[in-house]
């Protein structure tokens, strides 16, 4: 499932997708991208915690190399800090002012007495409804699968991450999973517009309606009707789905639906049938996942969060890049706290995103000369390095199984440029 | 590796609901709004708990990891994460190594280098998902048994819960899956040979390579794959 190239991008690129005009479907054609000041447009970056740092001074040094008319607004928020951080609430702002903004992960304390997920009040202030995440191949790195080129689109606002728990009992604990049907089908709505936009052929529905129903649990007596055969909850997300494609007909995009632990099979044994799939939050986050490691790891996947009036780029997993194949432990790992201040992550993740955020701001022409130089980067694996010497799998990083470092890798892209 | 999984999804009847469903209304509290619930207990949490770490035991497995996702669910993971940790100090004389990771984190993880883990402990849902993608990195359900066991009844079906219902009549299935919960079953009554023998027939069978079923990239029938397992017996 390949997605045919737009005008102006190449055909190995995977972030060939015009946000800018999606932007305006989902908007209801207000116009709200980012406005250009002298020139140039002003970014909110937010770095993030782990390999954050790290990795968003290689984007910047890249785009100073290309020349890209963007300005930074960086904010070193940190996950590690307290809900009311001034810096966070800053960075909020600086949003909402710029209407675009990268970043990093942020880390999420694990403990109650923590605060709540920066990552989750970001994208539920901002209403940034949709996250995709785009599963493709890098040329050149074989992984676990090829072929793979599938977008995950995930419901970012209800859910799972409701946020909604209470103790109703000392040692009984009910969290509220909430599905609406408005923004259910405003997330149908971007996942067949984007669809169309990008060529997809194929929206696959991803849900557990079989378990998800109201019922199962009420003893007999108390109906005499087969009510407990309704389906509401993941019936209700797979419903509305299904009832807004009704409004699609016309654009002969292919349907389908799967449970999701069927479909979590699926995407490890053949995740080459997929195209573009759209699921509630909390599947979204353990699908796009799975993707990332099918492909190479969370160190190349690039996604957005984005909104009516807002987007955000960051690497998929929610838990940021670097530090694949370490063993869990406390907390999340993707921050990446393992390989911190190494100067050993790769920043793929991160550049990529970056190009999907100048695809946005409509600067296509950087947005291909960088994403191509990565890519040509990490082919290659050989370019002329100022400091070692050269070898089969220069410029990739360790979770490309080269041994380059992140800058010698920023390096050896800008070189490619 | 094995998976262990607790908990359960439902949606708890308020009065409202069941007042509506004898009157035949609607069930859900708002038009176009659903809120499911997810119950964690203390209780059954720590019942898996020791569950787990028993089964290491008894198997000689060296660690456990309890996966979770307690930073967005705070009270609810959260229990389940602290229960278990509980738990855990009872069985600190046992040697047994513990960690945990958040799902999203450890199904990356189980995708990239499956090798790392031992015995995984978690909730109903993820249990699910997991189970699945573990099936699938070594074979496909086809070939992965499993057990729900409870204090008085042990039930043994397939890990992965497939209907099949696209290769139904057509002979084509693989019966492993089946197979090997059925050996598990005869080590559970206490019939090792028989389950020595059984599961040395199939494993050699599917070895030999004569008579793989298609999910295992042969052309071989079910019926085939059984006369090849009573041939190797």
């Amino acid at each position: 499932m390949s997605s045919t190239s737009l005008p102006g991008t190449t055909e190995s690129d995977p972030v060939a997708l015009p946000l800018g005009e999606l932007h305006e479907m989902v908007s209801g054609g207000v116009h709200s991208t980012p406005k250009k000041y002298g020139g140039k447009y002003t970014v909110t970056l937010i770095p993030g915690d782990g390999i954050g740092q790290e990795t968003s001074s290689a984007v910047k040094t890249i785009f100073k190399a290309a020349t890209v008319p963007v300005e930074w607004e960086q904010f070193d928020v940190s996950g590690y800090t307290t809900a009311d951080d001034n810096t966070f609430k800053q960075s909020l702002e600086s949003l909402r002012r710029n209407k675009v903004g990268l970043k990093g992960i942020l880390y999420t304390p694990v403990s109650k007495l923590g605060h709540t997920s920066f990552n989750v009040i970001m994208r539920k202030d901002l209403d940034m409804y949709a996250s995709i995440s785009l599963v493709k191949n890098i040329p050149g790195h074989t992984a676990r699968h090829n072929g793979v080129d599938f977008a995950i689109i995930r419901e970012n606002t209800e859910g799972e991450y409701s946020g909604l728990e209470h103790q109703s009992y000392p040692g009984v604990v009910e969290s509220l999973k909430i599905v609406t049907r408005a923004k259910t089908e405003r997330i149908a709505r971007f996942a067949f517009d984007f669809a169309i936009k990008n060529n997809r052929k194929k929206v696959t529905i991803i849900h557990k309606a079989n378990i998800m129903c109201v019922w199962t649990g009420v003893p007999d007596i108390l109906t005499l009707s087969h009510r407990y055969h309704r389906k509401l909850g993941d019936g209700l997300f797979l419903r509305t789905c299904r009832a807004i494609h009704e409004e699609y007909k016309h654009s002969g995009l292919e349907v389908n639906d799967m449970i999701v632990d069927n479909a979590s099979m699926q995407m490890v044994s053949r995740p080459q049938q997929f195209d573009v799939l759209v699921m509630p939050n909390l599947y979204g986050t353990i699908m796009s996942n799975v993707g990332a490691a099918l492909v190479g790891g969370p160190g190349i996947i690039p996604g957005c969060n984005i909104g009516r009036e807002f987007a955000m780029f960051e690497p998929v997993s929610r838990c940021g890049g670097g530090g694949v194949g370490e063993a869990g432990g406390e907390g999340c790992r993707h921050v990446g706290k393992d390989i911190q201040g190494q100067n050993m992550a790769n920043p793929t993740a991160l550049i990529l995103s970056s190009v999907m955020m100048l695809r946005h701001l409509n600067l296509d022409d950087y947005a291909n000369r960088i994403s191509n130089a990565v890519y040509k980067t990490v082919q290659l694996g050989r370019v002329i390095s100022l400091t070692s010497s050269p070898s089969p799998f220069q410029h990739r990083t360790r979770d490309l199984g080269g041994n380059s470092t992140t800058t010698d890798f920023t390096l050896g892209v800008i070189a490619n440029l | 590796m094995v998976m262990l999984d607790e908990g359960w999804w439902h949606a708890k009847p308020t009065l409202w609901c069941l007042i509506s469903s004898l009157l035949n209304l609607d069930l859900q509290s708002y038009p176009g709004v659903v809120e499911s619930l997810k119950i964690v207990t203390r209780a059954k949490t720590e019942r898996i708990a020791r569950f787990a770490f028993d089964f290491a035991i008894k198997n000689n497995r060296k660690k456990v990891t309890i996966i979770h996702k307690a930073n967005i669910m705070k009270l609810g993971d959260g229990l389940f994460l602290r229960t278990c940790r509980a738990i855990h100090e009872e069985y600190k004389h046992s040697g047994l190594e513990v960690n945990d990771m958040i799902v999203d984190n450890a199904s990356m993880q189980m995708v990239s280098r499956p090798q790392q883990f031992d015995v995984l402990v978690m909730p109903n849902l993820y249990g699910t998902i997991m189970s699945n993608v573990g099936a699938a990195l070594v074979g496909g359900p086809g070939i992965i048994p499993g057990c729900n066991i409870g204090r008085e009844f042990a039930m043994f079906e397939p890990g992965c819960r497939h209907v099949g219902k696209d290769i139904q009549g057509q002979n084509m299935a693989n019966p492993t899956a089946l197979i090997l919960s059925s050996v598990m079953m005869l080590r559970h009554l206490n019939l090792d040979d028989y389950a020595n023998r059984i599961s040395n027939a199939v494993y050699k069978t599917v070895q030999l390579g004569r008579h793989r079923t298609r999910d295992l990239g042969g052309n071989s029938t079910t019926t085939d794959f059984t006369l090849g397992v009573i041939a190797n017996l």
